[in-house]
């Protein structure tokens, strides 16, 4: 059982929710985002993703499109990528998954960048634009280290192939809200709350909403039915506007718990 | 008989489906049409008439003479410049606004370079009563101002991309972007042999119309087939094009032309076939210019509709066998080349069209007197005037 696993049955037998954070790696520079990660995990975030930036992020919205054009230009790669996790993994033992495009892990190589996941700590991979035909050599790798890999279902994936996502994903299903790119919106589109529960019907592991997800509104909504949030633009904003501030750790702890508050056992 | 794409959508090594997933479901039932469309002789019927009574097809296979002189070569020219929009691409988008349709779509959106795909994409949602919005690049919004004017006059909504290169790789990012937003809605109609499966397939077959014509047309004229296409390649859909239906002719010899802006050497050019490596970019795995990192480098060509990054996967695949052979000229050949022409022969290429031109003058001595060769000229001029008067060469 990887970090996710042990975390979501952790979450499962405590009926809880679980609160997720996305948050761009080295955006605006390395050291915010330990400080970030530190952050997090003290105020009850569960999971952790860690944006690994692509030049062309055709998933995203401007305020991550934003944040991995500083993050590429201060110096972001692979390599770097793997050095922080391993450095974060001295510290914390919080789960850890990695969200990038396929291009960045295609030319580090799908073998190797699965090695080194596992020899960093990494515990799942997100790639927004691998769906699971073209994803079967990165999933062995990533399987036979004991690494989830979690895969994106959408409000216009018909029944079916939600089964076959289902069937590839281990770890978490990750269900995007709506038909979009990223970014923080304020209403949950109409239907979540069915389309989630008709996931569940479909497999046991838990189903996490995010793309648009930011407020404690939408947040106690969603997780009607869903197994937890998702959250990840706003986060953005809230780093790009107190990193070097005294408030910092204040204004996240506060964003955070804002949304816990609302999400009931 | 089609042996490629295969069924993922694979032409050998390059190509597939990578996509958000709330793509898929789109990218599925697009192939599904596609392919009940390919079935329907009245879907056949309609797109032929269109293409012959709107677009001008067949398009002139024209014998090149003082070009074929100074030379020393026998030179067709594929008239794809006297094609309403004054480019290749009509025969595309006239063909997608039709699947459209077929769909039950009322939106098409589409990105552009040099404005012409956005032209023949304004100019068929017009004719079919679409709504129609175009992602071009700041920078190419600028170069290519008199395009732009054309859209918007044939109702087209032309939104202004600025992130990133300002130029084609991020309008086609942001066309991508609103279409997983749109997908319900809109029908995403790419320009070139380029995103993922089964576009490049779709875009290719559309094309094909180009080189299908040529056959025939040579034939007639020459009594044989050519030595050599020529074709300049982007993103690669009028040499495509050109090339698909003389792929078994194993004699005929294939010559894609790239951009090398200020020079292969220079780092600053279009090249992905002769200086990429592969990659996963907009939906296919094919040739990239992209840094140790994966990260995609911004590619310079003057000539917008050149100005990609990437290729589309069929040529990648053509490259890997060694069916075509790869090559590129720089900005200052394609210029020239693009005088040269209207001097002998009273024809003003696109500056895209002039780099296949300019691969000509340069090789003609390498090439075996009086070979035969038909030429892609896949676009006029009109377009790149300004820049052109702007660098003086007259």
């Amino acid at each position: 059982m990887n970090r996710i696993e042990q975390k979501s049955s952790w979450l499962k037998k405590n009926r809880k929710k679980a609160c997720i954070a996305y948050i761009t790696a080295g955006f605006p520079n390395l050291k915010t985002t330990k400080t970030a990660v530190k952050i997090l995990e003290e105020n009850g975030v569960d999971i952790i993703e860690l944006g690994m930036p692509f030049s062309d992020p055709i998933a995203d919205g401007p305020t991550i499109q934003y944040a991995s054009g500083v993050a590429l230009k201060n110096g972001m790669n692979m390599h770097v990528f793997f050095d922080l996790v391993g450095e974060l993994r001295k510290t914390t033992q919080i789960p850890l998954v990695i969200m990038s495009y396929y291009n960045p892990i295609f030319k580090f190589g799908v073998k190797r960048f699965a090695l080194e996941a596992a020899k960093s700590g990494l515990d799942g991979v997100i790639v927004p634009d691998l769906p699971p035909e073209e994803a079967v050599e990165l999933n062995d790798q990533l399987r036979a280290r004991g690494i989830s890999e979690i895969f994106l279902v959408s409000p216009v994936t018909a029944a079916e192939r939600v089964k076959k996502i289902v069937s590839a994903a281990s770890g978490f299903v990750y269900y995007v809200s709506l038909t979009g790119v990223t970014g923080a919106r304020n209403v949950v589109p109409s239907g979540v709350i069915g389309q989630v529960q008709a996931i569940k019907r479909l497999t046991t592991l838990p189903v996490y909403v995010g793309f648009g997800v930011s407020t404690a509104g939408q947040a106690k909504s969603i997780v009607k039915t869903a197994d937890g949030i998702i959250v990840g633009s706003a986060i953005i904003k809230l780093i790009e506007r107190y990193h070097s501030s005294r408030l910092f750790a204040k204004k996240l702890g506060a964003y955070i718990n804002s949304l816990s508050r609302v999400m009931p056992y | 008989m089609r042996n490629v794409p295969n069924q993922k959508g694979y032409f050998g090594d390059f190509g597939g489906k990578f996509t958000p997933e709330t793509l898929s479901t789109a990218l599925n039932e697009l192939e599904a049409y596609y392919k009940k469309a390919l079935r329907d002789v009245s879907f056949r019927k309609r797109l032929h008439y269109f293409l012959r009574e709107f677009a001008g097809r067949p398009s002139p296979l024209y014998f090149a003479e003082r070009l074929s002189n100074y030379l020393g070569l026998k030179v067709y020219l594929k008239r794809e410049d006297l094609l309403h929009t004054g480019a290749h691409k009509i025969n595309n988008t006239l063909g997608q606004a039709l699947l459209t349709l077929l769909m039950k779509k009322r939106r098409v959106i589409a990105e552009t370079g040099a404005g012409q795909h956005g032209v023949a994409t304004a100019v068929a949602a017009a004719r079919f009563g679409l709504e129609c919005e175009i992602f071009m690049g700041e920078e190419d919004m600028e170069r290519q101002s008199l395009n732009v004017f054309r859209m918007r006059l044939l109702g087209a909504k032309v939104s202004r991309v600025s992130a990133g290169s300002k130029t084609l790789k991020d309008a086609t990012n942001e066309a991508m972007r609103n279409w997983v937003t749109n997908v319900r809605t809109t029908h995403y109609i790419i320009g070139s042999v380029v995103g993922p499966h089964p576009f490049p397939m779709i875009v290719r077959d559309f094309q094909s119309v180009i080189g299908r014509e040529a056959r025939r047309q040579i034939m007639k004229h020459e009594g044989r087939l050519p030595d050599y296409l020529v074709a300049c390649v982007g993103g690669g859909s009028n040499a495509m094009g050109l090339f698909y239906p003389f792929y078994k002719d194993k004699n005929v010899k294939f010559i894609g032309v790239e951009a090398a802006g200020l020079g292969l050497a220079s780092g600053k050019h279009a090249a992905s076939l002769c200086r990429g490596s592969v990659g996963v970019l907009h939906g296919s795995k094919s040739y990239l210019l992209q840094d140790n990192d994966g990260q995609i480098k911004i590619a310079h060509s003057i000539s917008a509709g050149l100005d990609y990054p990437g290729v589309g996967p069929e040529h990648s695949f053509y490259k890997q066998t060694g069916r075509a052979e790869y090559t590129a000229v720089t900005d200052k050949e394609a210029v020239n080349a693009l005088k040269l022409l209207c001097r002998l022969e009273g024809i003003i290429p696109a500056l895209e069209s002039a780099h296949a031109v300019a691969y000509l003058i340069k090789s003609a001595k390498k090439m075996k007197k009086g070979s035969l060769v038909v030429l892609c000229l896949s676009g006029r001029g009109d377009k790149d005037m300004k820049m052109i008067s702007e660098l003086k060469v007259i």
